[in-house]
């Protein structure tokens, strides 16, 4: 309970104090205790690694892992990183997986207050993508940033989209998008498709078998990925986020490699 | 600080808690210019945005139309550079609603340092060059640091590959280092087409010897009220974006692919 009259309600003249119980310059300043053991996202902890999309033929085509690390341990295995937004958007993170979860709440919010409306106008992929890189960069501007990377797919009026957005607010749009250690290892490899063929020379297929061979290449090489992704995508139908994937490997030569591991010859 | 250190109770721990900070800033790579002519302004930028040695993506504009007349160029971090061109386009629509005239350049100039400068304890990591026509019909080229100071000059070159460009333009535009055949002068201002020369010597230039430069340039010209197209004809690439044959200033862009690797 506020003992101070005035604290109830705004006196509706400022130069008179209809309650007259409490001068008014003198109000209590609120304080806030637990001020200082406010914590900001100075480091991810639990995290997603690469996600990769590229635009094709009918649309916008997204992968990742559904692993969730603790530092180098490979905590949750069963997390999905991509999440589709509205009728016409997908969203896939790398990064913190709570800040992802904090903006998965923020974008559901927002579609809500949006559909709420019912005015016909429903949010595409370039509106969540404006919203996304603001919220983005005003947490930075903030020094309160949300540790993450994202790519934002989608399709909408006859028109795919997709845009990069990281912790520090950074934004750009392109027919082929890795984040993390996919954009050493990953991109290469779409890029020389993409470049050659164009986007919409690109069939579903071709896109399905580029981005499995993707995350197959990143299996091999990332420690902190899995061999089990989904594989998301949005096209005039909608948007579909597959169950997990598997893609076999060959780890027979492994064996045979000498000077990494604790064998002695 | 060393009589500090120098006393035994304030030696250095290392094993005091520290802190480390969250870095609000990167460096997205990439150059811009600007050169003014006497009827005439020129603004360029190539397209690369990249972050250490990976490139980003080949086509991220750092150069943005502002009004009829006016165009601003912005290079450093990327994130700072597309909000501050936002907000910049903000003050001149609000300027526009209330006035019904589009803002003068030297007054953009003005208000873009006034902008800088209400970030100078957590800045903008931007430079900015403002190039087009001033009321009095001259090419005129503005360029900022970070947190505002400007001036007008010629001929600016900024961002990644701006030590290697900016001496070029000191000798090819103010004629540094040259002196004049006996008996004649250097001019004050280069016609056009040899200014257009000039830039994409540049930025191939800049091309060949900065890693962040490359992908594709994006030059935008700005011809005075009345001046014909003297300089443009034969151009390859060149597109106009105001209403052709309209007899206020006249915007053309030219875009042509650098070197990718």
């Amino acid at each position: 309970m506020d003992h101070f009259p005035t604290n109830w309600g705004r006196p509706r003249n400022d130069a008179v104090d209809a309650y007259n119980t409490y001068p008014l310059h003198s109000r209590p300043v609120h304080h806030d205790s637990f001020a200082d053991g406010v914590q900001r996202t100075q480091q991810p902890i639990v995290t997603g690694t690469s996600v990769l999309a590229i635009r094709y033929k009918d649309g916008v085509m997204m992968a990742a892992d559904t692993l969730a690390s603790y530092g180098s341990l490979a905590r949750f295995k069963d997390v999905t990183r991509l999440h589709a937004v509205g009728d016409y958007t997908i969203l896939g993170a790398g990064g913190d997986m709570s800040d992802f979860q904090y903006l998965k709440s923020v974008l559901n919010d927002l579609i809500i207050d949006e559909f709420t409306q019912a005015d016909g106008h429903a949010l595409g992929p370039s509106e969540i993508f404006e919203v996304l890189s603001g919220i983005m960069y005003g947490r930075r501007s903030k020094f309160n940033p949300l540790w993450n990377s994202l790519l934002v797919g989608g399709f909408k009026d006859g028109k795919s989209f997709l845009a990069y957005v990281d912790l520090l607010g950074t934004t750009y749009k392109d027919n082929a998008i890795a984040t993390g250690y996919g954009a050493y290892i990953a991109l290469p490899l779409l890029r020389e498709i993409m470049d050659a063929k164009g986007p919409e020379n690109i069939s579903e297929e071709e896109a399905r078998s580029m981005l499995t061979e993707s995350m197959k290449v990143l299996f091999y090489r990332d420690a902190r990925s899995l061999n089990k992704f989904q594989i998301g995508k949005i096209t005039a139908t909608g948007v579909e986020i597959s169950d997990a994937i598997s893609v076999p490997t060959e780890w027979a030569f492994a064996e045979k490699i000498r000077g990494y591991g604790a064998q002695t010859q | 600080m060393s009589d500090l250190m120098a006393h035994p109770y304030h030696q250095y721990h290392p094993q005091q808690p520290q802190q480390r900070q969250f870095n609000p800033y990167t460096e997205n790579g990439g150059t811009i210019l600007a050169i003014a002519g006497a009827d005439f302004s020129v603004i360029a930028g190539d397209t690369r945005q990249s972050e250490g040695y990976s490139i980003q993506t080949r086509y991220a504009p750092k150069v943005f139309k502002l009004t009829d007349k006016a165009v601003l160029a912005v290079n450093g971090f990327a994130a700072d550079g597309n909000m501050f061109v936002k907000k910049v386009k903000q003050r001149l629509e609000w300027y526009r609603h209330a006035h019904s005239k589009d803002m003068p350049l030297r007054a953009i100039a003005r208000m873009i340092q006034t902008m800088l400068y209400a970030q100078r304890f957590f800045p903008y990591y931007v430079y900015n060059i403002l190039g087009g026509i001033e009321e009095d019909g001259t090419g005129a080229v503005y360029s900022f640091d970070p947190v505002g100071s400007y001036e007008r000059e010629a001929c600016r070159a900024a961002g990644a590959a701006s030590a290697l460009v900016q001496p070029f333009l000191d000798n090819q535009i103010y004629f540094k280092n040259q002196t004049p055949a006996l008996g004649s002068a250097h001019p004050t201002h280069l016609p056009l087409r040899h200014v257009v020369e000039l830039v994409i010597d540049s930025f191939t230039g800049a091309t060949e010897r900065h890693i962040e430069v490359g992908d594709s340039l994006e030059m935008y010209i700005v011809l005075a009220r009345g001046r014909s197209l003297q300089g443009l004809e034969g151009l390859k690439d060149v597109r106009e974006l105001s209403t052709p044959g309209s007899n206020g200033e006249r915007l053309f862009v030219l875009r042509k692919p650098l070197k990718r690797d």
